[in-house]
């Protein structure tokens, strides 16, 4: 049975549990004639609950275990002595899935029997024609043992939805069963319920925490699988980064850092200035009719996806600076560059700042302003020696928010600021960052296992860590440093 | 002497004047504040030129994506090349293949030339041909084979006109371009203007832009949103359906039940970290854990779908929050007054009351979801798909494409053409977000209700 099917009938058997458990409790109030503790729709979500949500936690979980399970047992079938030298177990494993998954389609086309399958009537190199038939290409290096897995993978995979639709279904009617005879109309059943719902909220604030979890593990885990391939000193202090598919790549990070710090250098410098002035002037001085109107159109910066900034990165922005900029002066001819990486970074967080900013400045008593007005300062000396310092620290906090931002954002370097690792001071000139490589090293046609993917997720790390790291330091500048107004 | 000094000294330092007069400091300080403001403006000025300029490009490059250059033409569908057993066999019909298909167009063209007495010099019928996108073949074979009894009538087309036509008519390709070109010839060009004033070669409204699938690097004409908009659309009914309840009851949580400890502070910490966790890191978390470890396919919606309800969850709890915030003390005291259990006081009267604030930070977190790219290009979204995904719950399994993705996969291709239709893909992309914002804009002012 499908997985949707499964989740329908679930839902209908907890429909139904639900009328039935209410029915029951009135009936046996009636019968007993005592007084329900609860209202009657109480007993049937009780019921309801204990049918829908054991079950389903079931399945997710199956869900879950079962390929991991069916993996390992496959994986166990395969001898080293197949793998093809200079390939990796990973590919292999993948060519079992493809060839369980075409022999599903080969039987769906009635070209083949199940029973021809499973009494080793059938070889290999009957079937290899017919998977072909089905979309399905195979090399002609494909040895014997991975199609044998692939039945295995597939005997094991079909077992396993049987043995998942028994056992949810069986847990879902146990439980059903369970809090159904349960009834009386005594049991206190708005409690049972109560607390029931109470842990599903409870279970349900800790996907945050499973989330984070799951990051942080993945991360760290794949990052040890490549330390153990390639030394940790190199990937941090070695200046070049030059991947090579066929084994002897130079990974070095510090190319890449640079970039991606160069490029959100050039982002803050434009965005700071210009997006703490909005703030000041949107909150200080602008009139109504213009802060109605102002104010929107900045949000709807913030709210444009960063492909689009991307793609404004790569068809204007970029041609326009090497036009006018770059190649009059000499300083290249790439339309990609930090400059241009930089300056569209800049416009993105521009609202982000200001947003922050505004937030903090207006969180600034109006006694102080009033002070100030009063010893006879102007609006700007105001600002500039009192509401300013007073903010602060909260503008710190933000700026280090921004700068976590910029080192994350993906789209707009990808497509504007090139894909070259290298040191250089020149703007015009493309640099890469620690995103871009990511994006790079992990999209396409890779083996799993090579040095050359896992660098990502030790990319992914540093990137991780620097953005946490910058966010908690915001965090803490804003407590420490924070004045508290009454 | 040194008295008058000092005199004259004072004198300058103080001197004595009308409080109408604006004397230099002053007139700096003001200068100064003037100098600031305009700053200010100018800042302003700056961030909505940004955004003009931004809107202004992609709307002037991506336009033209919405119509469409289309030949029309009469094309005999002969059973001599189509069907040569002349018994209508679906499946023989189905083996041949689009070559057999290019002859017809070619004839179907030449004919209609002479018929309306068109020729230009050095095109000849096999460059004349190329006027027409290499998908015209197989629009055709996939008419015929959904309808095998149209062999041997003369059915009217309107074929695509190739990439360089479309070019040409909005203004991308010139005759001077074409010089250069190694694709069309200036030659070609005079063709398709006489084709356009003999009423075979038009440009109009292109819906296939919306429904058709991506195409080949070679056919920017054909390429379409179709499977990217059904992605996109399965995603974000799996974040729908996952992230509202989970957040909605995590906010529950932490808002009205949660008790001041450990385990609270580290549930929130969480949250406001994952807020501001780079998006590709989520990217990484799928591919190592949905894909790698639980066995998940790859380009599949559900994968995406998963991650961007991760992705989408922090600012759901943070606006959801906020609107349980909203919901005055009073309210939860009056139900609790009456007798309502803490649960019932907050599902039956605090959650109702809320619900505008919750749906509106809904649909934003989901409008960022549905602008997301980077952790999609992770988990193999990129991938070059033509066939649409089945219906769900089946299709969230198959492969597709989702609207930013397929932006950036055709920034990626070597055609200018597709530049074009990154731009239109964007205005699409940004219809759904103006229309979603709006509606959240809508819902606030409708039914937000301030204490």
């Amino acid at each position: 049975m499908s997985v949707g099917i499964i989740i329908l009938v679930l839902l209908v058997l907890s429909a139904l549990g639900y009328f039935l458990g209410r029915r029951r409790a009135l009936a046996l109030a009636v019968e007993s004639g005592r007084r329900l503790h609860s209202l009657p729709g109480y007993y049937g979500q009780t019921v309801a609950l204990f049918i829908a949500v054991p079950a389903f936690l079931l399945l997710i979980a199956w869900l879950f275990i079962q390929p991991a399970i069916v993996g390992a047992r496959v994986n166990g079938m395969i001898p080293d002595s197949v793998i093809p030298a200079g390939g990796a177990r990973s590919l292999v494993i993948s060519d079992v899935r493809r060839i369980a998954d075409g022999l599903d389609a080969v039987l769906a086309r009635n070209v083949l029997d199940e029973a021809a399958l499973t009494d080793g009537r059938i070889d290999f190199s009957t079937v290899r024609d017919r998977l072909a038939g089905v979309g399905i290409a195979l090399g002609n290096d494909v040895p014997n043992e991975v199609f044998e897995a692939a039945k295995v993978y597939r005997q094991g995979d079909k077992i396993g939805t049987i043995a998942m639709t028994i056992a949810v279904l069986a847990l879902s009617a146990g439980f059903g069963a369970w809090s159904f005879t349960r009834i009386r109309p005594d049991m206190r059943a708005r409690n049972i319920s109560e607390s029931f719902i109470k842990s599903l909220l409870i279970g349900s604030s800790t996907v945050a925490i499973l989330t984070t979890i799951g990051i942080v593990a993945s991360l760290v885990f794949e990052s040890i699988t490549f330390f153990r391939m390639y030394p940790a000193s190199e990937f941090f202090f070695s200046t070049v980064w030059n991947p090579q598919f066929r084994g002897g790549s130079e990974l070095g990070i510090l190319p890449l850092l640079w970039g991606t710090l160069y490029i959100s250098l050039v982002a803050l410098l434009l965005a700071v200035p210009i997006g703490l002035l909005i703030a000041i002037y949107l909150s200080e001085y602008a009139g109504k009719s213009v802060r109605s109107f102002a104010k929107p159109a900045i949000e709807v910066l913030a709210g444009i996806p960063s492909i689009v900034y991307g793609l404004f990165a790569l068809i204007t922005v970029g041609p326009f600076l090497r036009d006018w900029f770059a190649q009059p002066l000499g300083l290249g001819n790439s339309s990609s560059s930090v400059l241009t990486a930089g300056i569209v970074m800049g416009i993105m967080i521009i609202p982000f700042v200001s947003s922050l900013s505004d937030d903090i400045i207006n969180a600034v008593p109006q006694a102080l302003r009033d002070g100030s007005y009063g010893l006879g300062a102007t609006q700007s000396e105001t600002i500039k020696q009192v509401i300013l310092p007073a903010a602060l620290p909260g503008i710190v906090g933000a700026i280090l928010l921004a700068a976590s931002r910029a080192i994350g954002e993906t789209m707009i370097v990808v497509l504007g600021a090139g894909a070259a690792a290298k040191l250089d001071l020149n703007p015009f000139e493309a640099m890469t960052t620690v995103t871009v490589k990511i994006v790079s090293q992990l999209t396409g046609d890779t083996e799993f296992a090579s040095p050359e993917t896992l660098v990502a997720f030790a990319l992914g790390l540093t990137l991780f860590v620097f953005t946490l790291g910058l966010n908690v330091l915001a965090l803490y500048i804003v407590r420490k440093y924070r004045e508290q107004y009454e | 002497m040194t008295d008058v000094s000092v005199v004259a000294e004072r004198g300058k330092v103080s001197q004595p004047k009308s409080i109408l007069a604006i004397d230099a400091r002053t007139r700096r300080r003001h200068a100064a504040e003037a100098r600031f403001r305009l700053m200010g403006k100018i800042a302003v000025a700056i961030s909505i030129l940004a955004l003009v300029g931004l809107l202004a490009s992609i709307l002037t490059n991506g336009l033209t994506s919405f119509r469409q250059t289309y030949v029309t033409l009469d094309i005999y569908l002969d059973p001599a090349k189509l069907d040569k057993q002349g018994n209508r066999d679906p499946e023989a019909i189905a083996k041949i293949t689009t070559f057999a298909y290019a002859p017809l167009i070619q004839k179907a063209l030449t004919d209609a030339m002479a018929a309306k007495g068109i020729a230009v010099e050095g095109v000849n019928a096999k460059r004349a041909v190329e006027l027409i996108s290499k998908e015209a073949p197989a629009t055709l074979r996939q008419y015929v084979i959904s309808d095998p009894a149209v062999i041997g009538e003369t059915i009217s087309f309107d074929l695509l006109a190739s990439g360089r036509i479309d070019g040409y008519y909005k203004g991308r390709v010139t005759k001077e371009s074409a010089q250069l070109d190694r694709n069309i010839s200036p030659e070609q060009l005079l063709l398709a203007d006489e084709l356009k004033q003999a009423g075979l070669l038009a440009t109009r409204f292109n819906w296939d832009f919306f429904t058709a699938p991506d195409a080949s690097d070679t056919r920017p004409e054909a390429a379409g949103l179709g499977v990217a908009v059904l992605g996109s659309a399965y995603m974000m009914l799996i974040v729908l359906v996952l992230s509202l309840p989970l957040g909605v009851a995590a906010s529950i949580y932490l808002e009205e039940f949660a008790p001041q400890n450990r385990f609270t502070d580290l549930i929130e910490v969480n949250i406001a970290n994952l807020a501001a966790v780079p998006s590709i890191v989520f990217g990484i978390l799928g591919l190592a854990v949905f894909i790698n470890f639980a066995g998940l396919p790859q380009s599949a919606p559900v994968v995406g779908g998963l991650v961007l309800t991760l992705m989408t969850l922090p600012t759901i709890i943070i606006a959801t929050r906020a609107a349980l915030k909203a919901v005055p003390r009073s309210i939860r005291d009056a139900a609790l007054g009456v007798g309502a259990s803490k649960m019932q006081s907050v599902f039956h009267h605090v959650l109702p009351l809320a619900m505008p604030g919750i749906l509106t930070g809904t649909i934003i977190g989901l409008a960022h979801a549905l602008g997301e790219t980077a952790p999609l290009l992770l988990i193999g979204m990129v991938a070059f798909v033509r066939d649409y995904p089945a219906g769900p719950p089946e299709g969230f399994f198959d492969p597709a494409s989702a609207l930013p993705v397929q932006v950036y996969s055709w920034t990626q291709r070597g055609d200018p053409a597709f530049v074009e239709r990154a731009s239109g893909a964007i205005i699409v992309l940004l219809v759904f977000l103006v229309a979603m914002n709006l509606t959240a804009i809508i819902l606030r002012r409708r039914f937000e209700r301030r204490w």
